[in-house]
């Protein structure tokens, strides 16, 4: 199973600061193991977000992104108090949702 | 003797080129881990660490909360800057990883094999000592470490952890002093500091928990030492032998009133 995000999300001014760390192996597929055998693929493909049911963020993942990636963005049109949704899903079908209240 | 002079002039331009070049690359390394700010990797072990020490598990369908890091049972601030220590309950001096084995055995039933087996995380592979050990540690952060070593265990283990620092061996008659005897040298990016000295040893020591951002891994002071021996290419150091408690205490103590800042970044 994999490991809760990390989210805080701020409201300064008219914008919500996100910061999110996901933890994951993001496994590019290109790596050989010490037997030199190659490390599959595993990495995440799509991250959303969304505010009260109204998504904020949708991006396209590819194998260049880190592992236990990091992943920061701002928003307008949101209110203390209202919950942040976040998704990952990555190669193996596998995803995870996280929610936080905005501080 | 102009010419000596200029010759002169030009060695101290070398030398104060080759501090400003090292400086300048220390500050490039501090701007990069600025760029982390608070959002360090770590801290998902350190969530991971607090749901293992509160969730039943094992055998023995048991928490962790009963476990005495030395302050008291179920204390976890300010412990890991108080470590290593003597325990009576076990009789020996004890880092927070053989502590934390010794609790995970007692309370929750797992076997001594089960845990070690898994004391170095490698992506899914996962490591709960590792995971706990940042979850404790950053429960000290801003505590000076404090090591009174009042105990006559702690006293011999210290002096042992000394012997072991300057001990010269291996096919490279390498010791920790090697590396580790002088100020302001690097291997690669990363300083090294002197850790027979207070100042070294406090800049190393406080910062361990820490994140490597070269293996996606956290590591702890029991894998820097054991990675230490495998480097100088020596027998392998045993996870809680004498020799790696000494070096843990010998660390500690030296670092003493230094103030905790784990889980860092690194490399």
């Amino acid at each position: 199973m994999s490991d809760p995000m990390r989210i805080r999300a701020v409201l300064t001014g008219d914008k919500v600061d996100v910061k999110i760390l996901m933890g994951h192996v993001m496994e590019t597929g290109q790596r050989k193991d010490a037997d030199g055998n190659v490390v599959p693929a595993h990495y995440i493909v799509k991250v959303t977000a969304s505010c009260n049911g109204r998504e904020v963020l949708d991006a396209d993942w590819g194998p260049s992104v880190s592992k236990n990636p990091y992943l920061a963005f701002r928003f307008k049109g949101a209110a203390k108090g209202d919950k942040l949704k976040v998704t990952w899903t990555d190669t193996a079908g596998e995803s995870r949702s996280d929610e936080v209240a905005i501080a | 003797m102009g010419r000596w002079l200029a010759c002169l002039g030009l060695a101290a331009a070398l030398v104060s080129g080759a501090a400003r070049a090292a400086d300048a690359t220390e500050q490039a390394l501090d701007e990069y881990r600025d760029m982390f700010g608070d959002e360090n990797p770590a801290e998902l072990w350190e969530l991971r660490g607090q749901a293992l020490w509160t969730e039943k598990r094992g055998p023995r369908q048991a928490d962790l909360t009963a476990c005495d890091l030395g302050l008291g049972p179920g204390v976890v601030a300010g412990a890991y800057a108080q470590l290593p220590r003597w325990f009576d309950d076990t009789g020996r001096v004890e880092d927070l990883e053989m502590r934390l084995v010794t609790c995970i055995t007692r309370l929750q039933g797992y076997s001594e094999a089960e845990v070690l087996a898994r004391r170095f995380g490698d992506g899914d592979k996962k490591s709960d000592l590792e995971a706990l050990s940042v979850y404790i540690a950053k429960a000290s952060s801003g505590q000076p470490v404090n090591i009174p070593l009042r105990h006559s265990a702690e006293q011999r283990a210290y002096a042992l952890g000394e012997a072991a620092f300057f001990y010269r061996a291996g096919p490279h008659d390498f010791a920790c002093a090697t590396c580790h005897g002088d100020n302001g040298k690097r291997i690669r990016l990363q300083a090294m500091n002197k850790l027979s000295d207070a100042e070294g040893a406090r800049r190393s020591y406080t910062q361990i928990p820490a994140y490597r951002t070269s293996q996606g891994e956290v590591r702890t002071i029991g894998w820097r030492l054991y990675d230490c021996f495998r480097q100088q290419r020596l027998p392998e150091l045993r996870f809680g032998s004498e020799v790696a408690v000494g070096l843990s205490l010998y660390l500690a103590r030296n670092a003493e009133g230094g103030v905790m800042a784990a889980p860092s970044i690194k490399r």
